[in-house]
């Protein structure tokens, strides 16, 4: 280990039953610099964290620590213990104690607490950093930039030598990134070693001096942050060389009605209150468009906010030319737009309802309070679909929450389907689901949309959605940043368009 | 599936299984407690009784709480503690119409229906109250019915400005005792009307499904279209209708109130009989004629109680002991438990296989 390295990682492995989240994977961090640690969902950044902070106890592999050689870690207080702090992107202070309390607690010198003293030292610190609070004012009162700063100036404080931040800026506005950066780059120069978590490429090249990108588990690569163009960083998240174009042409005959240039619905400045600037958007009829941009880039945000499962705090919503209002998810039912959720566990399934009652559910709803169906028509129903969409379950009277991943998303789908919507918006319909059942949601998104359907498909596999979407809106950091179609529909052009800068 | 499991996991299992147990108890310990006599009232005319009748009669108002409070427990998660003290208070309300403000008047001063339909009204403001507090401002069920719970009856009290009036007519206790004439107790077709209402309810709408939806995924329900703050709002409202369905039967019992007495602890039993009823209280599924029989087991085993000459300050300590076997039972850990413990044994096996 060298002088100036603060902490060395070397083939850790980490499995859990099933997955392999980390193989042999190294991360070296050095006195004095902001290392940004990058890769998509589930590429194990999460995984290396928790095994640095003894959440996870590792399978194989080594920790050094500068000062203290090789060490083992079983739990949170070994990592704090070692100056090992970390600040997550939820705060995990107590918003109804004071600045100072939040800072010291759980660590004071004796039994009693001299508070004018405590009070006294946190001033100081919270001077030191330039961090805009008072040490007796109550921590809910300060923004949530500000908790943040708190939540590091405790980390600080505990002698800390590595200090981990995990998606710390997700919840804070421009300004307060700003605040949060430049506390950043005071520690830096103090010699604290940082290892950055974000989403945000803009922030990365902002602040950081290296970056790892790890993806499947593995590592892809150290690199300095000069060396590394934008697209490159994308390139190495999602595992696609530059030149990889392998030909990727839709596969569906496409929809030719007399009506083929309708739009079907339309949006202006539309704006929901899950923080995404305000957007323009579009679909033709029996058009299959996508949202593409790195996770957190307000793809979902959009659709929810199209179907008004947000908030909505602007903007003009047409259907067919027609101006109409869309507020809450059954404005956007009635004008025939159905949403398949992001997080089936969260938004899509009814756990313990039958399958049956998971399917017929949005139709139902849209029928009326006062005109539940039959059981034998909602029986006929859920045979149709369970039958059509080759659905494996004992019976239509099986709880759905007892169905394996694939199935049960196949379920949520036929629940929109049978409202025989007009525009389908699908958020991540293939995530977490086994590959033939991938294959079959996206040959029947072709076959829907040939059939004169309007679908917005979204996914995080950028070859799903080059193999069914014939446009794309590029998203980054909440905001729609460019367009797609034709001939620019290339692997290559996706990833220059998301990483955007030079 | 064996036909074996097929019966245990039935929901209405748990509540027939405690009622064949008492029954059997009684069974031993006293056969006559099984026999219905016809005889004759105060006034001569011919009522069935025993205990059995007993049973039927006073746990009516217990059979209809238990339908409101199984609807809140599925939609809101939790429970309404408030139903004894909004008794009270709609019971006070119906005095004060029936009496006109004069504790002791000589004719009642609006017609019986009159003074029902206002106890509605009441009940429903006081159900749409907590439900407001629950599905609007988020407050948790327990907490928010806690405000009526405390200031309940001294609100029943101020209605009648703390006297007692007295019903003179004789007609406004037909309600809780027995139409002349007629010798099964009126509370049992005030149920009966009850249980038939809920059923179109639940046959012809949607409340059941989605009260169900919303109590088991909020979020994905709102998705689906449902406006989870009014299904909640609505289940307390409903269970406040039921709250003035039982003041009816328990102010025409006496024909007069006692504010601090009336209901008591009522809606501990409420709740009871849902969970006995195999009813999750943490919200979800629901199956309505489970909680009602429930409701009815719960007042076998007061009655039961009282046979064995317990006394009734005593009652609260020996349904502890059930609701305890109740919860360790319906524990996840404890099923675990007995299916391994079931598996062990070899006829079982050869039954699941």
């Amino acid at each position: 280990m060298n002088e100036t390295t603060v902490l060395q990682m070397r083939g850790i492995n980490k499995s859990f039953p099933g997955v392999r989240a980390l193989q042999n994977v190294d991360f070296k961090l050095e006195k004095g610099e902001i290392h940004a640690l990058m890769g998509e969902n589930g590429a194990g950044k999460s995984t290396l964290i928790k095994v640095l902070t003894g959440v996870y106890t590792k399978d194989a592999g080594t920790i050094e620590l500068a000062g203290s050689g090789e060490v083992q870690i079983h739990s949170p207080q070994d990592a704090q213990k070692l100056g090992i702090s970390t600040v997550y992107q939820e705060i995990t202070l107590c918003p109804n104690l004071t600045v100072a309390e939040n800072m010291f607690i759980g660590r004071e010198k004796s039994a009693l607490t001299n508070w004018k003293e405590m009070n006294a030292d946190a001033d100081k610190l919270l001077k030191m950093l330039d961090i805009p609070a008072m040490a007796t004012q109550q921590l809910s009162n300060c923004s949530i930039a500000v908790q943040q700063m708190v939540a590091i100036a405790r980390a600080v404080d505990m002698d800390c030598k590595v200090l981990i931040l995990d998606e710390p800026t997700s919840s804070l506005d421009e300004q307060e990134v700003e605040k949060l950066f430049g506390l950043m780059r005071d520690l830096k120069a103090m010699g604290v070693g940082i290892i950055f978590v974000t989403h945000f490429l803009d922030q990365v090249y902002e602040v950081c001096d290296k970056i790892t990108v790890l993806r499947d588990g593995q590592l892809v690569g150290e690199y300095e942050i000069k060396d590394l163009p934008r697209v490159q960083l994308v390139a190495k998240m999602l595992g696609k060389e530059m030149d990889d174009l392998s030909d990727i042409k839709g596969e569906g005959g496409g929809y030719h009605g007399a009506d083929a240039d309708e739009t079907v619905f339309e949006a202006e400045q539309l704006q929901s209150d899950a923080g995404i600037k305000p957007f323009d958007f579009h679909i033709k009829k029996g058009e299959v468009n996508g949202f593409t941009g790195l996770l957190g880039s307000g793809r979902s945000e959009c659709v929810r906010a199209i179907f008004g499962a947000d908030r909505i705090l602007g903007g003009k919503v047409k259907v067919h030319g027609k101006e109409v209002k869309i507020n809450k998810p059954l404005d956007a039912m009635k004008n025939g737009i159905a949403y398949l959720p992001e997080d089936r566990k969260v938004d899509g399934i009814i756990g313990d309802l039958s399958v049956r009652d998971n399917i017929i559910m949005a139709l139902q709803v849209m029928t009326g309070f006062f005109k539940p169906f039959s059981k034998a028509k909602a029986e006929a129903f859920a045979e149709e679909y369970i039958k059509k969409l080759n659905i494996k379950t004992a019976s239509s009277e099986t709880p759905i929450k007892s169905l394996s991943g694939g199935n049960q998303q196949k379920v949520i789908l036929a629940r929109w389907l049978l409202m025989h919507p007009e525009y389908l918006i699908l958020d991540e319909p293939t995530r977490g689901i086994d590959v033939g059942t991938k294959v079959d949601i996206q040959k029947l998104v072709l076959e829907l949309a040939s059939e004169g359907m309007s679908v917005t498909f979204i996914s995080s596999e950028t070859d799903e959605m080059l193999r069914t979407c014939s446009r794309l809106v590029v998203m980054r950091d909440r905001k729609v940043v460019g367009e797609l179609s034709g001939e620019d529909l290339t692997q290559n052009k996706i990833m220059s368009t998301i990483a955007g800068g030079e | 599936m064996s036909n074996l499991k097929k019966i245990t996991s039935n929901q209405l299992f748990i509540p027939l299984m405690a009622l064949i147990l008492l029954a059997v108890i009684n069974l031993i310990n006293d056969p006559g407690f099984f026999k219905v006599t016809l005889g004759t009232n105060n006034a001569g005319y011919p009522v069935l009784s025993g205990y059995l009748i007993t049973i039927l009669d006073y746990g009516s108002e217990l059979g209809i709480l238990a339908i409101g409070m199984t609807l809140v427990t599925a939609a809101s998660g939790g429970q309404d503690i408030s139903v004894g003290a909004t008794i009270a208070i709609a019971g006070s309300a119906m005095l004060r119409v029936l009496c006109g403000g004069n504790s002791r008047p000589e004719t009642i001063q609006a017609p019986i229906i009159v003074a029902f339909l206002v106890a509605c009204v009441v009940g429903m403001l006081c159900g749409a109250f907590n439900g407001a507090l629950v599905a609007l401002f988020k407050i948790q069920p327990m907490i928010a019915t806690l405000i009526l719970f405390t200031a309940g009856r001294s609100i029943a009290a101020w209605i009648n400005n703390n006297e007692l009036p007295i019903v003179p007519d004789p007609k406004f206790s037909y309600f809780g005792g027995f139409i002349p004439g007629i010798p099964i107790p009126t509370t049992v077709f005030i149920v009966a009307i009850c249980i038939v209402i809920i059923a179109l309810v639940l046959k012809f709408t949607n409340l059941g499904l989605y009260t169900q939806a919303v109590g088991i995924n909020e979020s994905s329900s709102r998705l689906n279209g449902i406006n989870p703050t009014l299904i909640k709002f609505i289940s307390f409202v409903i269970l406040g209708l039921c709250v003035a369905v039982a003041a009816l039967i328990k102010v025409s019992r006496l024909s007069t109130i006692n504010y601090s007495v009336i209901a008591k602890d009522i809606e501990m039993d409420a709740i009871l009989a849902v969970a006995l009823g195999g009813n999750s209280l943490s919200g979800g599924k629901f199956n309505m004629w489970s909680s009602i029989l429930g409701a009815y087991v719960i007042q076998f085993l007061t009655t039961t109680l009282y046979k064995f000459n317990v006394q009734s300050d005593a009652l609260a300590a020996y349904k502890a002991v059930v609701v305890i076997l109740l919860v360790v039972f319906s524990a996840p850990t404890v099923r675990d438990y007995m299916a391994q413990l079931f598996k062990k044994v070899p006829f079982m096996r050869k039954e699941a296989a």
